[in-house]
């Protein structure tokens, strides 16, 4: 048993090719980068070794880091080990297009969840038998959690009496989204905010 | 002409009238359309459509303390069977067609309740790309009930408002 965080993170590296640690280790929480083509191997690595047994597939979700860093898109796994009492974040960055391997094969319920990294940011999961849009409308345009997509989208809906049915048609506001930014500091966080410029006075 | 002078809200007087009236001479005269907008206010059913959070409240109001049974209210489980459909919370694009299918398969006459800000105008989704601004785009309302969402008082206060205007507007067409 690794009770140790840093532990932990050793003995990854020491027996996976290619896990890169985000050193030092903050929040109790590990976080390791692997690359697209690694990350099935390094999910049943970490499933199947008895050291670390982290048989319990949390959540898979995207992240869209535009203007932040380079590459854009993150898909990030959460793993809980029962074991070891423990959770660990595998991140694989993307670049727009790139696709990523699907995690079915290592976790059978990573499906849905690639459908819905799918549906919100475009990110396509090779192997994924069923690689549909599972939250958005039917027909739906774009993928509304990308950083670049317009808060009110392109279509909106209307009963049209003529037609007898529910028609799309492009957005028309009657009023357009005003943000009032009024520059206040959050004051939750001490620790630096990744692209959070009002933080800095 | 019993009836005339009454509300047809104040059923208890109406009713001792009328059983009195039959007492005493057997039979009753009262103009068909009041009396079909006496029945219509006094059991208007309406559609179990909860959307969003709203319907909880919907559930309040239809639970003990408010009780929508008082005023003859049962919430049905179909459309074929109900009068009026509260829309309680957020209407989203991929319901619109879902929920204009429920209306249309309503026996006439139908009335609509919009409850809360969603389904009165979006609300706090109104520049959203998912929600639609305001469920009258989708079907015609009768009453709308502000709130975010609505207390129960707000709701059977709509739905009062709703039978007045049965009562006012009510048509009994051959």
């Amino acid at each position: 048993m690794i009770k140790n965080l840093q532990a932990q993170a050793d003995y990854i590296k020491a027996n996976f090719e290619g896990a890169n640690v985000v050193e030092p280790i903050a929040f109790d929480n590990l976080i390791i980068y692997v690359a697209p083509d690694k990350i099935v191997n390094f999910l049943k690595f970490l499933r199947d070794d008895a050291n670390l047994s982290f048989k319990c597939f949390i959540d898979l979700f995207g992240a869209d880091m535009l203007g932040v860093r380079s590459p854009r898109f993150e898909v990030i796994y959460n793993l809980l080990s029962l074991k070891l009492n423990n959770r660990i974040t595998i991140k694989v960055a993307l670049e727009d297009g790139e696709k990523v391997p699907s995690a079915i094969s290592a976790f059978s319920g990573a499906g849905w969840f690639e459908r819905e990294a799918f549906d919100m940011y475009g990110i396509v999961f090779d192997g994924n038998p069923d690689l549909r849009r599972i939250l958005t409308d039917y027909g739906f345009e774009g993928h509304p959690l990308r950083k670049d997509f317009p808060l009110t989208g392109y279509k909106e809906v209307r009963y049209d009496e003529q037609q007898k049915k529910v028609v799309y048609e492009p957005v028309k506001l009657m009023q357009e989204f005003r943000n009032f930014d009024f520059e206040m500091p959050w004051e939750g966080a001490k620790y630096a905010v990744q692209g959070d410029n009002k933080n800095k006075s | 002409m019993i009836g005339s002078n009454l509300s047809p809200l104040n059923q208890d007087a109406l009713l001792n009238q009328v059983s009195e009236d039959v007492s005493d001479r057997g039979f009753v005269t009262a103009k068909i359309d009041e009396l079909v907008n006496w029945a219509r206010t006094g059991s208007l059913w309406p559609m179990t459509f909860g959307l969003a959070c709203c319907a909880v409240e919907m559930m309040q109001t239809a639970a003990s303390r408010y009780d929508l049974d008082r005023f003859g209210m049962i919430f049905r489980p179909s459309p074929r069977q109900s009068d009026v459909m509260i829309v309680a919370g957020t209407l989203t694009n991929k319901m619109a067609p879902a929920l204009r299918k429920v209306y249309d398969q309503m026996a006439e006459p139908r009335y609509v309740i919009s409850m809360g800000s969603c389904a009165n105008g979006g609300g706090y989704y109104h520049y959203s790309y998912s929600v639609v601004r305001g469920c009258d785009r989708i079907v015609p309302v009768d009453v709308y009930v502000p709130g975010c969402p609505p207390t129960a008082e707000g709701l059977l206060y709509g739905v009062l408002l709703l039978q007045r205007k049965i009562k006012r507007t009510g048509k009994f067409n051959r």
